[in-house]
């Protein structure tokens, strides 16, 4: 099973071992493959946006087909591409990172990248179907309910499909991280990153439930009649609000700290020190994500709940400043002192601490209730979020590619290419968004499509989106640079840059098992230890063995079909008979899978000792 | 640990749902999907407080609900929660017939509890005009009640397919989990009933 | 493997605990019922003012799903921490979600 093998294979064998794998390695190229697809994609609809308000009243795309390109720019980078992308590291690394051969629930974790691809793929059908969603990444009802169309229909179903699987792979990781450390790995030896995975799935078990019920309930009014959001049957529409915020705002740490986690590795690994302040940050992820479900009303500060709801949810979200700031001053003082080396990791992590603090300052101030009547839907609030959310998590995920990239293809990014490429991503992202507090503070509304000439918000505008082709260059760059060392490069070594954490101590790639013999953790940086200690690899905490490894199945991508072809039937029924079709036979599809999964026993294989003896380390 | 080993009854451990990895796993990871559901469904219970007045000129939780249905259908539940208890307490005691009987007792409760939910809502829809479209309180009604009956119907469907499957051959280390978790979920839509007769038809009934 | 299935019951030690277990499983349910009853005799017989009914029938609820929880799931049991811990946390996402919709909604 080494490399040259399988590089061997034929194209068809090669697609149908990933179409039927298991393997959370090859889960995680999945995830970032669809992931980084859907990014362009989000990023072909944000140049979209910025050419069209490149100057004044332009005429570049119509007023409906702006709608849909803003609805789906937002939709698409939230759930289709960060999440996405944030699931492929952690797939990648946490394993790994906890001296574990596999996760918990291998089949499920399958099922839960084919349920987020289907149902991004049924979200971007609605382009060639009639319209895509045209309401807002927020669908905020009663404009989702009456917008015309299948559009809407498209988002509720996609996102309902793409949900599901993110809540399975949130169960997944939280099982996995109980339950398969290795011995030693004690839960405050964890790397940090494993941490925050650990943190966000327990956000994503709690949170996504809710948006679950929301687009049930908007399906529901759009599909089937119900009156949920109809005033004039006594409907509600401020209840959309509140699921889809109660949802929403987790959402935003959820998105956040995993990218935390990514950069408390990376400072430690390039500071060659250990991380600062260990537990205070653990406790820290802790409570932003249990201050992060109590301040969703801050996004409807404007709907009128009144002084003193506004007031208790604008303390509440004030509070998260806290954390937040004991993990910027732990990172800077994890570097203080250390050996540094900068590369282009390095870089992302440098550039993220002044890029998140603004995006966190102005937080506090969209936080405070009575200027947020003033901020409220205009570009301020776009600059904030584009702060945090690229500032945070883009620039986290950046990083997390680099640093784990030799450890998931086995190649080591091209440096010249990587700094090039957050050179001009940076400039690039600065140019967009800081000028867009000032286009907000001028009265600039969001999701508008045109704006006049002459009131001051020209220049800003075109300063905004020279800004955003310097940005598309990066991600060009960086494309090229995967490419480039896919092709050209040479076989990584195993521990690249004198890492500290388990995941350097095995091969990159690592072999399908991962461990041929379970680690023993020793304490917090358990390869450093053994480094340390001139002994430089780590020890094991079990003789050789026959290891259990679960079999590859097809059936997680068949029941992801059956609902994708159900969903279609869900949105036509409505007009057409025939969509019944669709829907009953996909929900027949997705179900007799279930059932040969349950009616078929799977006690997976066992890897002989006699062959493992035969491999390399 | 060969494999075949550990499938064998002869060593049956005292807890068989919890002696394997896989089965800690299945075990862990279905409670934590408990939780998630609890979120869930309190996002129903929301959805049908905020709306429960809202009947647009037609019939109000007092005039629609009678008690004794309520009653008999909770009782119907309650007493399937205790029989499969008694089903877990053969699981342990490794007495796999006495396992299979109580598990039957409880699908046949499940299955009375479900007509009584059939006929409640058919009742309504025919005798009151009482639908899913007809106000924003029949859409919440529907849809809390409807969800929970749905849980009960995929239950009822995995138990029917759980002692079909291993009628033949018994209880093991791989199969005790999924019974397991089984009475796991059917507990769980115990307590969500528990919450929706008291919240839907009781405080329905006060007003 | 069929005939073989009944071959080796639990120990007699695990099984009187386990019949013990028993027990307490059915004390547990004639509460759960006696609770029930209560309930419903509370509303069918209008004894009480409007004001402590809604009060009392949720005590009553609580107490009820606390009973299911604890002894019919086994949450008090060993090994059952961290299943606490994520029921918690789904009892407090869903107060928030019920705070949310049932209090603030309306304004």
């Amino acid at each position: 099973m080494s490399i040259a093998a399988a590089q061997k294979r034929s194209f068809g064998a090669v697609l149908w071992d990933y179409l039927t794998t298991v393997d959370h390695k090859k889960i995680a190229h999945l995830y970032l493959f669809g992931g980084g697809f859907f990014f362009l994609l989000g990023g072909l609809e944000a140049m979209i946006i910025r050419i069209q308000l490149i100057k004044p009243e332009n005429d570049f795309v119509s007023a409906g087909f702006y709608n849909e390109v803003l609805t789906m720019h937002g939709t698409t980078m939230i759930f289709l591409a960060a999440m996405p992308l944030l699931l492929g590291l952690m797939n990648a690394a946490v394993p790994l990172q906890i001296g574990a051969r596999d996760v918990a629930f291998p089949f499920l974790n399958s099922l839960g990248f084919w349920l987020f691809l289907f149902g991004g793929l049924m979200l971007n059908c609605s382009w060639f179907l009639g319209g895509a969603p045209d309401a807002g990444w927020t669908a905020y009802t009663p404009l989702s309910t009456t917008s015309p169309g299948h559009g809407v229909d498209y988002y509720v179903i996609g996102l309902q499909i793409a949900g599901a699987g993110t809540l399975i792979g949130g169960i997944n990781f939280l099982v996995t991280i109980i339950n398969m450390r290795a011995p030693g790995m004690t839960f405050m030896r964890m790397p940090l990153f494993s941490w925050t995975t650990f943190i966000t799935s327990t956000l994503i078990l709690f949170a996504f439930p809710a948006l679950t019920i929301g687009l049930f309930l908007l399906m529901f009014d759009r599909m089937f009649g119900s009156a949920f959001f109809d005033v004039g049957l006594g409907g509600n529409t401020i209840i959309w609000q509140h699921l889809f915020w109660i949802f929403g705002h987790p959402e935003v740490y959820i998105l956040v700290l995993p990218a935390f986690g990514i950069f408390s590795d990376v400072f430690s690994t390039f500071s060659k020190k250990r991380l600062f302040g260990y537990t205070a940050m653990v406790f820290a992820t802790i409570l932003i994500a249990f201050l992060g479900f109590m301040v969703w009303a801050h996004h409807m500060f404007t709907v009128g709940l009144g002084p003193v709801a506004n007031s208790i949810f604008a303390i509440a979200t004030m509070a998260i400043a806290v954390p937040t700031g004991i993990k910027i001053f732990n990172w800077l003082a994890t570097m203080w002192g250390g050996s540094i080396s900068i590369n282009t990791t390095m870089l992302w992590a440098l550039g993220f601490i002044p890029t998140f603090t603004i995006g966190g300052m102005t937080g506090v101030m969209v936080a405070s209730v009575v200027a947020d009547y003033q901020y409220h839907d205009t570009y301020f609030v776009v600059a904030h979020f584009h702060y945090v959310l690229v500032g945070g998590t883009v620039f986290g995920i950046m990083a997390g590619l680099h640093y784990w990239w030799p450890k998931m293809f086995g190649r080591v990014l091209n440096e010249a290419m990587g700094k090039l490429t957050f050179w001009t991503f940076f400039i690039g992202f600065h140019l967009t968004f800081f000028i867009q507090h000032f286009l907000g503070l001028m009265g600039m509304p969001r999701r508008y499509w045109v704006f006049l000439e002459d009131q001051g918000l020209d220049l800003g505008n075109l300063i905004s989106t020279i800004g955003a082709f310097f940005m598309a260059f990066g991600v060009i760059v960086f494309l090229y640079n995967a490419i480039y060392t896919a092709v050209k490069g040479e076989q990584a070594p195993n521990d690249p840059w004198d890492g500290r954490t388990l995941e350097w101590a095995i091969a990159s790639p690592p072999p399908h098992y991962n461990f041929k013999q379970t680690p023993l953790t020793r304490g917090l940086d358990p390869l450093w230890i053994e480094k340390r200690e001139g002994k430089g690899e780590i020890t094991p905490a079990e003789p050789l063995g026959d290891i259990h490894m679960p079999n590859s199945s097809f059936l997680p991508f068949m029941m992801s079909l059956g609902l994708f072809i159900a969903g279609f039937g869900f949105i036509y029924q409505v007009n057409h008979n025939w969509a019944y079709v669709l829907l009953f036979g996909g929900m027949a599809i997705t179900l007799v899978s279930m059932m040969i999964r349950s009616l078929k026993d799977d006690h997976g294989y066992h890897i002989p000792k006699e062959e493992l003896e035969g491999e390399a380390d | 640990m060969s494999h075949d080993q550990s499938l064998n009854p002869e060593t049956m451990p005292n807890e068989p749902e919890k002696a394997t990895l896989e089965g800690k796993n299945k075990f862990l990871g279905f409670w934590f999907f408990l939780g998630g559901e609890t979120v869930l469904f309190a996002s129903l219970f929301g959805t049908f407080i905020a709306l429960r007045h809202s009947t647009a000129g037609g019939p109000s939780a007092d005039e629609l609900f009678g008690l004794e249905l309520v009653f008999i259908m909770t009782m119907l539940l309650l007493t399937s929660s205790l029989t499969s208890v008694y089903a877990v307490y053969h699981m342990r005691n490794n007495n796999f017939k006495k396992m299979q009987l109580w598990f039957g007792i409880t699908a046949i409760l499940g299955f009375a509890f479900l007509a009584c939910e059939i006929y409640e809502f058919t009742h309504y829809i025919t005798e009151y005009g009482f639908t899913f479209r007809s106000s924003a309180f029949g859409s919440a009604f529907y849809t809390l009640v409807g969800f929970h009956g749905g849980h009960v119907t995929f239950g009822l469907a995995w138990l029917i397919g759980l002692m079909l499957r291993n009628a033949k051959r018994g209880l093991n280390l791989y199969n005790a989990p999924k019974y397991y978790t089984f009475s796991l979920y059917w507990h769980f839509i115990d307590v969500i009933w528990v919450f929706i007769f008291t919240v839907v038809y009781l405080m329905g009934k006060v007003g | 493997m069929a005939e073989n299935t009944n071959s080796k019951e639990a120990n007699p030690f695990q099984k009187q605990k386990n019949k013990e277990e028993m027990q307490k499983q059915v004390i547990s349910f004639a509460m759960m019922i006696l609770f029930t009853i209560i309930a419903f005799v509370i509303v069918a017989t209008d004894m009480m003012q409007e004001m402590f009914v809604v009060p009392v029938l949720l005590l009553l609820a609580i107490v009820q799903v606390a009973f299911q929880l604890y002894y019919f799931m086994h949450l008090k049991d060993k090994g059952h921490a961290f299943a606490a811990v994520m029921i918690y946390g789904g009892v407090w996402a869903a107060a928030l979600t019920l705070a949310a919709l049932g209090v603030i909604t309306w304004w």
